[in-house]
């Protein structure tokens, strides 16, 4: 081809495409950015921006009292609020020395493990729907409606539920509440049998796999050192569970075990997600056992006895000059707390959900941060996708984890 | 088993005096190093076999305004997963010339995380790849968790507004 017109040298300056992946593309779930740099369809290098949803939590938290920042925890990762709320909860019980009495921490276990679910159901169908399948998303998703209902008869609200308070919960659960919990753990019509119709949907199904297996996957020691945690890092190999290795809310008594993956692929955090469902189902009826092995006045203790931060009934209030000082003092914030610096953390649905809290001694922190698990881990999703195809790159994200919310805080 | 005590004495044993303020609020053991010491402390814990903290949980900075000549504190929490213990770790810069040295190199993790330190408090990493802010605007000229930002006051009375009160 002699009379092919060459173009000068230097003229075209690059050979690949520039996509704007986001920040609202139906695809990512969330406000996320990335810039791509496609050859055809394969990514060579990908950008991402996080921060179009910042909300300035920890400085609001700043100039609230401990109760009031309870809200904010709610709006980290959302598909799993009452996790969230309970890691706040044991960050002040910690920094004020609160003994929980044994039913609430059971109690706080059966939400945790709900949140869990909840959280797990929504990543595992959305990888589907993400690959081409969206039954399965159909039907888990009418659970996550029992969820909230349970989440409802206990604190009143579903999506930012503001759940518990330091020292216990706001109210005993009520009967309703134990009748829907049962409901969702029925073996037969329960949550259950749909999780196992779920995986008979999606684990072994051929299509799926070839989507999955080998896409995004990541080493054991990459993920560490990109600070993973979560099932994110299990399905990488390292067991690491916070549950497991700094208990709290009695943990410690429960038989549960840790699903690893091996690759650190879309596949096996799919696996892994799925089997803690089964586990958080087996540990929420241990702990239901144990909540109704409670008998007399046991049976009703829903709260410490932890009168400077935790709301008297309102009967006292009108009645007693205690409560009433107490209620007043609580209401306008004007309780200080000692002084002190605290890390605790809760093994959240997508990873470790770390509070840094540093008190002066005044009536609201001197310093809070969250550690934001999927903030940290988001970092390695340029080198996830490098190389893989654009629809990989989909996936990949939806089986992240990633919050919005939770990433810009 | 690995117990603050050990790695109290290896330290020691390493770095001598130059780590101070040796704590163990709520049982983690916390101290300060200065700040030019840094990555060796944080690569002296990475590398020897007997201390193995090769997870970075946390960073993090702290404003002190009253402390003079060591305004920032920049946090660090590691993790050893092995024997399941954690540390924290503190290095304090004065607000002038708040250069402390970059982790990436030994983390990845702490590439956001630094970024995310820079962008509130303006410590300045020296070695970070891309050190831009990443949650506030990019044409934002303040750094605004430092304590001179207060959230607005309560009890002020000028933003009084006819139909929606305060």
């Amino acid at each position: 081809m002699s009379d092919h017109i060459l173009l000068p040298e230097g003229s075209i300056e690059k050979q690949t495409t520039t996509l704007n992946l986001g920040p609202t593309h139906p695809a990512t779930h969330g406000v996320f950015q990335n810039i791509l740099e496609l050859d055809g369809e394969r990514i060579m290098q990908a950008t991402s921006t996080v921060g179009y949803i910042h909300r300035a939590f920890e400085k609001i938290a700043e100039r609230r009292p401990l109760y009031q920042i309870t809200p904010l925890t709610d709006r980290l990762n959302y598909c799993s609020s009452p996790i969230n709320n309970m890691g706040w909860h044991l960050t002040c019980e910690k920094l004020l020395g609160v003994q929980t009495p044994k039913r609430v921490d059971y109690l706080r276990i059966i939400i945790m493990e709900l949140a869990r679910i909840s959280d797990h159901l929504i990543c595992n169908s959305i990888v589907g729907v993400d690959s081409g399948a969206y039954s399965g998303f159909l039907y888990l998703m009418q659970f996550r409606e029992l969820i909230y209902e349970i989440y409802e008869e206990v604190c009143g609200s579903r999506l930012t539920t503001n759940i518990g308070r330091i020292g216990g919960f706001e109210r005993n659960f009520t009967n309703a509440a134990f009748e829907k919990l049962e409901k969702f753990l029925d073996e037969k019509n329960g949550y259950p049998a749909q999780l196992r119709e779920f995986e008979n949907l999606f684990t072994r199904n051929r299509i799926f796999m070839d989507r999955t297996i080998g896409c995004g996957p990541i080493s054991a020691e990459r993920a560490m050192n990109y600070g993973f945690t979560g099932p994110n890092l299990r399905a990488a190999g390292v067991d690491y569970d916070v549950r497991v290795h700094t208990p709290y809310s009695s943990y410690e008594e429960f038989d549960f075990s840790i699903p690893v993956g091996k690759t650190g692929d879309c596949y096996d955090r799919f696996l892994v997600r799925n089997e803690e469902m089964w586990q958080s189902l087996s540990i929420i009826k241990q702990a239901y056992q144990k909540v109704q092995s409670f008998k007399g006045a046991e049976a009703d203790v829903f709260h410490a006895d932890t009168p400077a931060y935790y709301l008297p009934e309102k009967k006292d209030v009108y009645t007693k000059m205690e409560a009433l000082i107490y209620h007043f003092k609580i209401v306008m914030g004007e309780t200080a707390m000692p002084a002190g610096e605290v890390y605790s953390s809760v093994e959240g649905a997508n990873g470790e959900l770390g509070f840094y809290l540093i008190s002066d001694g005044g009536r609201t922190p001197y310093r809070l941060h969250f550690r934001r698990p999927c903030f940290i881990y988001y970092q390695a999703y340029p080198e996830l996708i490098k190389d893989g195809m654009l629809s990989d790159a989909v996936i990949t994200m939806s089986s992240l984890n990633l919050i919005a919310g939770e990433l810009d805080a | 088993m690995l117990t603050n005590t050990i790695i109290q004495q290896r330290l020691t044993e390493k770095f001598g005096e130059q780590l101070t303020n040796w704590e163990e609020p709520y049982g983690m053991l916390t101290f300060s190093a200065p700040k030019e010491l840094n990555l060796k402390v944080l690569q002296f814990l990475f590398d020897e076999p007997e201390l193995k903290f090769t997870f970075l949980t946390d960073l993090q900075a702290v404003h002190y305004p009253d402390n003079k000549g060591a305004e920032l504190a920049v946090v660090y929490h590691m993790h050893n997963f092995t024997d399941n213990i954690r540390i924290r770790f503190k290095v304090f810069t004065d607000i002038v010339k708040p250069d402390v040295y970059s982790a990436t190199a030994l983390f990845q993790s702490a590439n956001f995380m630094e970024r995310e330190t820079y962008d509130f408090f303006g410590v300045n990493f020296v070695g970070h790849p891309n050190l831009i802010r990443i949650l506030n605007v990019d044409e934002m000229d303040y750094f605004p968790m430092r304590k001179e930002f207060p959230l607005e006051d309560q009890t002020r009375i000028d933003k009084d507004d006819e139909m929606f009160g305060r």
